[in-house]
């Protein structure tokens, strides 16, 4: 029973080999060749409950983690301060101005998406174009506000998100001890997605409860289940692979208030195919930020 | 690599991959796993937890060639519990116990919970505590985690006690109680990683206990395994560090015994 130091790493890379992870050279060079090798985006991440006092710095945090796991990419939104209620749109610009930092400090690894409050419907169409259409972000969200993804105060802005092929990340919630004031659920984004067909809705979190989340999105062909932030319960994305398929299922983390492992986890443990894990971790993503990204001349 | 963390056959409310014993051995083999200590899904809601115990230590003797170490459960709230903890030190002769006392209903301030853990730990058996099994926000009927706190003067009233708590990811809150600060240092007090969350996370609750007192526990088949495994990954622990959770801290507890 007794394990010797090369036996450890032996088993750790036989582990993530197993996985489908990457193996990193000192670790193992050949094991490196010898298992599939995915392209891991993040489309949920935030610079919350990390050390550091800057994005900067903060955004290093993640990118050491990053490396660990052979994960390429972040789409970093909000969530440098906890949460804000009723953020102003003073507060919501700070924010996006401490995302712009990261991302610029690091941008071959991130891509910035942009927070709004819509309860500040104007201040939120003037956010959106000052970063996204006059600046460097390529998605919307996570929007995780007071004001529940339904409300007609959403439609001006998905309308503007559509004009430029954005993608939209709501934050969902379907808590068995009760929501938030405000908390959205997949219900409500469901809502939303019948308002516009055109709209590429993110189903953040799949509402927690993904059994319940899955099958209320299922009939919504433009919304996707998002599998971040949550416990890395088994069959999560089996089931949704099997009820949305795999085209509609992505990979998030909600890093820092989780880790990557974890959540990457819920997609290498997954049964099944290489392919499925491939759009999953990544493939999907970047179809859907190819056109803004194209469109920016980013791709 | 030692999983403390596994429970064979059904989980209540969900078909999963390995609820099977066999299947489940051999995942956990294919990961690199040596031994696997565990319990039984069936004691989250059976009342007859000798029949529980006897089909546990049944599959384990039967499955894998000793690859699953059995924990028994008792449940200080059934009548004669006395007689489940009997069985798994005496008849089937186990090294520890798992409590699950979020799913039964006590907490672990109660006369029969002190009781039993201080029984076990007269038997010298090691006395797992699964703090919870599942997020309270995704649960089918929300059961609140335990809280661990009563057990602080346990633990320092008997250093020879052994107590490893399973799923609970509270440890490196910030506004931790005082209780939870003397766990947290208790030289008898183990720590298994399953519920271990967020960036960084395995590294400060090494900081907040000890490298030499937290280990390794998938929570499988509940939990995808992967998930624990690149945890360890992740946190880039040096090799040291790494044997130790991965397999040596485990080890040295079964020893001690």
């Amino acid at each position: 029973m007794s394990l010797n130091r090369r036996a450890v790493l032996k088993s750790l890379a036989a582990g993530v080999i197993a996985a489908g992870a990457r193996i990193d050279a000192e670790q193992s060079a050949s094991a490196a060749n010898a298992h599939h090798s995915f392209r891991i985006w993040d489309i949920h991440s935030h610079l919350g409950g990390l050390p550091g006092n800057t994005p900067e710095e903060r955004m290093e945090v993640l990118i050491r983690d990053m490396d660990r796991l052979g994960i390429e990419r972040l789409i970093l939104s909000q969530g440098f301060d906890e949460y804000i209620e009723h953020a102003t749109p003073e507060q919501v610009r700070i924010e996006n101005d401490r995302v712009l930092r990261a991302v610029k400090r690091f941008p071959d690894r991130a891509y910035a998406s942009l927070y709004i409050n819509p309860e500040h419907v104007e201040a939120s169409l003037q956010e959106f174009d000052r970063c996204v259409r006059d600046g460097p972000m390529i998605c919307v969200g996570e929007i995780e506000t007071d004001l529940r993804c339904n409300a007609p105060q959403l439609d001006p802005i998905v309308e503007r998100a559509v004009s430029m092929n954005v993608p939209i990340l709501q934050h969902t919630w379907l808590n068995s001890e009760g929501n938030g004031p405000g908390e959205s659920t997949p219900y409500d984004i469901v809502e939303l997605a019948k308002r516009h067909p055109k709209a590429q809705l993110i189903c953040g979190h799949t509402g927690g409860n993904w059994e319940l989340g899955i099958r209320i999105i299922r009939d919504s062909k433009n919304v996707y289940a998002e599998i971040a932030g949550s416990d890395p319960t088994s069959g999560f994305v089996e089931m949704a692979v099997r009820e949305l398929g795999a085209e509609r299922v992505i990979y998030g983390s909600d890093v820092g208030g989780r880790c990557f492992a974890s959540q990457v986890a819920k997609v290498l443990g997954a049964d099944i195919p290489d392919e499925a894990k491939e759009l999953i971790l990544g493939g999907n993503a970047r179809r859907l930020l190819e056109p803004v990204l194209r469109a920016k001349g980013m791709a | 690599m030692i999983d403390t963390n596994v429970n064979l056959f059904r989980w209540p409310y969900r078909r999963v991959v390995g609820d099977d014993p066999e299947t489940l051995a051999t995942r956990l083999r294919a990961r690199g796993v040596t031994q696997a200590w565990a319990c039984s899904y069936e004691a989250l809601l059976c009342h007859d937890m000798a029949g529980v115990n006897l089909r546990l230590a049944k599959a384990c003797s039967q499955v894998g060639a000793g690859f699953f170490l059995p924990f028994g459960c008792v449940n200080p709230k059934l009548p004669a519990w006395q007689e489940d903890l009997r069985r798994c030190h005496e008849v089937h002769r186990m090294a520890g116990i798992r409590l699950f006392p979020n799913c039964h209903g006590y907490t672990l301030a109660e006369p029969e919970s002190l009781e039993l853990i201080s029984e076990a730990s007269r038997r010298n058996l090691i006395v797992q505590i699964a703090l919870s099994m599942e997020d309270a926000r995704t649960q089918q009927n929300v059961i609140q985690p335990a809280d661990p706190s009563p057990l602080a003067d346990l633990l320092a009233r008997n250093p020879r006690m052994q107590i490893m708590f399973l799923n609970y990811g509270a440890w490196t809150d910030d506004d931790a109680s005082e209780a939870i600060a003397r766990i947290r240092k208790a030289e008898n007090a183990y720590f298994e990683i399953a519920m271990n969350e967020g960036v960084g996370g395995l590294a400060r609750l090494m900081a907040a206990t000890s490298p030499s007192r937290v280990v390794f526990g998938s929570h499988a088949p509940f939990f995808y395994f992967e998930s624990a495994l690149l945890k360890v990954r992740e946190a880039g622990l040096p090799a040291d560090q790494a044997m130790a959770l991965l397999s040596g801290n485990a080890q040295s507890l079964l020893r001690s015994r």
